[in-house]
């Protein structure tokens, strides 16, 4: 079976947010890149599957300039066999979804595999556009995620319960919480680093998609005032305070 | 311009989060002159549909093909693509949640339409159409202009106040073409949860962490809850430790709330566990740590061991419950 995997290249989650240019660009300084969290789920998932004797070759996608090289080489080192990037600033979420399903028309793959949502622009939208694009079925959100030859199991969360699925391939499926049921953090070894950068990473080239939507501006939360403090003996006064104050109670 | 709102129901009833898609919609229709069409599926009576025309739906498609009754993105996306041109839709609008999250995106790529996913307020501007998004993990806001000629939003929930607004309601039947392919994905059988309130849709929440130090002190957890009416949720750790259902998780890689009130008892606030609850309107705080980073982003604490705390608290709020 061949996978396709959508690797992130987001700011590490415990980054702090700024901003620059009036506050119409996001501040990359002093920014940690990582795998998008779902994305790393996903792989590890897929790893999981491979070692436990599931045939698997796995190829990561992702859309990016070359400063996303390093998150995509974490990814081979990790265990993924290949990479391509499509070679473009990643922004508008329809044209980056065109892009992967493109990078799967021209391969033989039969499975794509996107995170739930980017931790960044928290778009959870591209396995959606992705499966659209290639006239696919789809999941989003999985919670579980087996193959069982030519099957796939799947659950997801809905509201008020789990839901049970079946699927068979080519599918597109996103990754939610629970996709890999006890994730090990896969911690690249020096020789898992060393034959990473041998693995082959295909650069190409977009295709036409205009954007359609565009960011024009950001802003932070406003300051909240300080956190009131209340005598553990007094508890009477956060009642009143829920009740006349915040009007919450 | 017409709007069209998705207006998903749960076995032929509508939830609050409907009516708030349906109050959000008729406000941003008052702004552009025009009207608010909602669309639903299956077989609902009068008196259900007249619910929607209270927030303010003027008109009410109800798609009635039975292939619909089992949940396939790929089937409802060629469904509302066919009632979105029917009505020349400009602006559709979903719910930010699971069933919102699988259509919008098919529809945006059958009409070419921009989508601004996790909305949080009005448009800022109608023409260029602008609106505000949560972007990284609520730690930041973004305004966003979608440039195509048809608009697709999904709304977070709890972001707009629901407010009635009666209308006139005109009802109408479609039946829509759906290829076969549309259904690959097969279910094979629906676990219902509890049946306690999803943490989603909880207006408060009271939520349990590490410091409560066992599944066996949820007892005064689940009785606030009960007290206020509430939903109950946890921390990260609480659900890896299987403490609590997965379902109760939320933060970053749970699920991301916004209650009119959080209560976060024995959590110490964590970067990604901030990232899933800092849409709540309050925040509660109860640790023993007075160092705990939650105190930072909450509007009320008490430092203090929840094991004194709680109880008190609990005594506090059924005082207040029966007086008021």
């Amino acid at each position: 079976m061949k996978a396709l995997i959508c690797i992130g290249h987001v700011p590490d989650t415990t980054s702090k947010i700024k901003f620059t240019d009036n506050d119409t660009k996001f501040d990359t300084a002093d920014i940690k890149y990582i795998i998008g969290p779902y994305e790393e789920l996903a792989l590890t998932r897929l790893l999981d599957l491979r070692d436990a004797g599931t045939d698997m070759h796995i190829t990561t996608v992702t859309v990016g300039t070359q400063e996303t090289e390093p998150t995509i080489r974490k990814a081979l080192a990790m265990g993924a066999d290949d990479a391509v990037r499509v070679n473009a600033e990643a922004s508008d979420n329809l044209f980056i979804a065109k892009q992967i399903a493109e990078v799967f028309k021209n391969g033989d793959y039969d499975i794509i595999i996107t995170g739930k949502e980017s931790i960044d622009y928290n778009g959870g939208q591209l396995e959606g556009m992705i499966a659209e694009f290639l006239n696919l079925p789809s999941v989003s959100g999985a919670s579980k995620f087996d193959i069982e030859g030519d099957k796939i199991l799947l659950e997801q969360e809905i509201e008020g319960g789990t839901l049970k699925l079946e699927a068979s391939f080519p599918f597109v499926v996103s990754a939610g919480k629970g996709f890999c049921p006890e994730p090990e953090p896969r911690i690249p070894n020096m020789r898992g680093i060393m034959t990473a950068r041998k693995k082959p990473l295909q650069v190409v080239e977009p295709v036409d998609q205009d954007a359609v939507t565009e960011i024009i501006k950001y802003h932070l939360p406003e300051p909240k005032p300080a956190c009131k403090m209340i005598d553990p003996d007094n508890v009477e006064e956060l009642v009143r305070l829920l009740h006349e104050e915040a009007k919450v109670i | 311009m017409a709007i069209l709102i998705y207006t998903q129901n749960y076995d032929g009833k509508f939830k609050k989060s409907v009516f708030e898609l349906v109050t959000y919609g008729a406000a941003v229709a008052k702004e552009l002159g025009t009207e608010v069409t909602a669309v639903t599926t299956g077989k609902l009576d009068t008196e259900t549909l007249k619910e929607l025309g209270k927030y303010g739906a003027e008109k009410i498609i109800t798609i009635t093909n039975e292939e619909l009754n089992d949940f396939s993105a790929q089937a409802y996306a060629y469904a509302i693509e066919q009632v979105a041109k029917k009505i020349n839709a400009d602006l559709i609008i979903f719910g930010n949640n699971p069933y919102g999250r699988a259509i919008a995106p098919r529809l945006s790529v059958k009409l070419n339409a921009g989508l601004a996913a996790g909305v949080t307020a009005l448009p800022s501007s109608v023409s260029p159409f602008t609106v505000k998004k949560r972007v990284f993990s609520g730690k930041a806001f973004a305004d966003v202009v979608i440039k195509s000629e048809t608009k697709i939003i999904t709304l977070n929930q709890n972001s707009y106040k629901v407010e009635e607004n009666p209308v006139d309601i005109s009802t109408e039947e479609f039946t829509a073409e759906i290829p076969e392919g549309a259904y690959a994905v097969k279910p094979i059988e629906t676990v219902k949860s509890s049946g306690k309130m999803s943490v989603t849709d909880a207006e408060i929440l009271v939520s349990g962490g590490r410091g409560l130090k066992g599944p066996e002190n949820w007892g005064m957890i689940e009785e606030m809850a009960e007290i206020l009416g509430a939903g109950t949720s946890c921390s990260r750790p609480v659900s890896d430790l299987d403490w609590r259902p997965h379902e109760e998780h939320v933060g970053q890689t749970g699920k991301v709330v916004a209650p009119n009130l959080y209560i976060a008892i024995g959590i110490s606030g964590a970067i990604q566990h901030l990232a899933g609850v800092n849409g709540s309107k309050v925040m509660v705080v109860i640790n023993t740590d007075p160092e705990a980073p939650f105190f930072e982003a909450a509007d009320y604490g008490i430092i203090g061991d929840a094991f004194e705390v709680v109880p008190k608290l609990n005594e506090a709020f059924k005082k207040f419950k029966a007086e008021n």
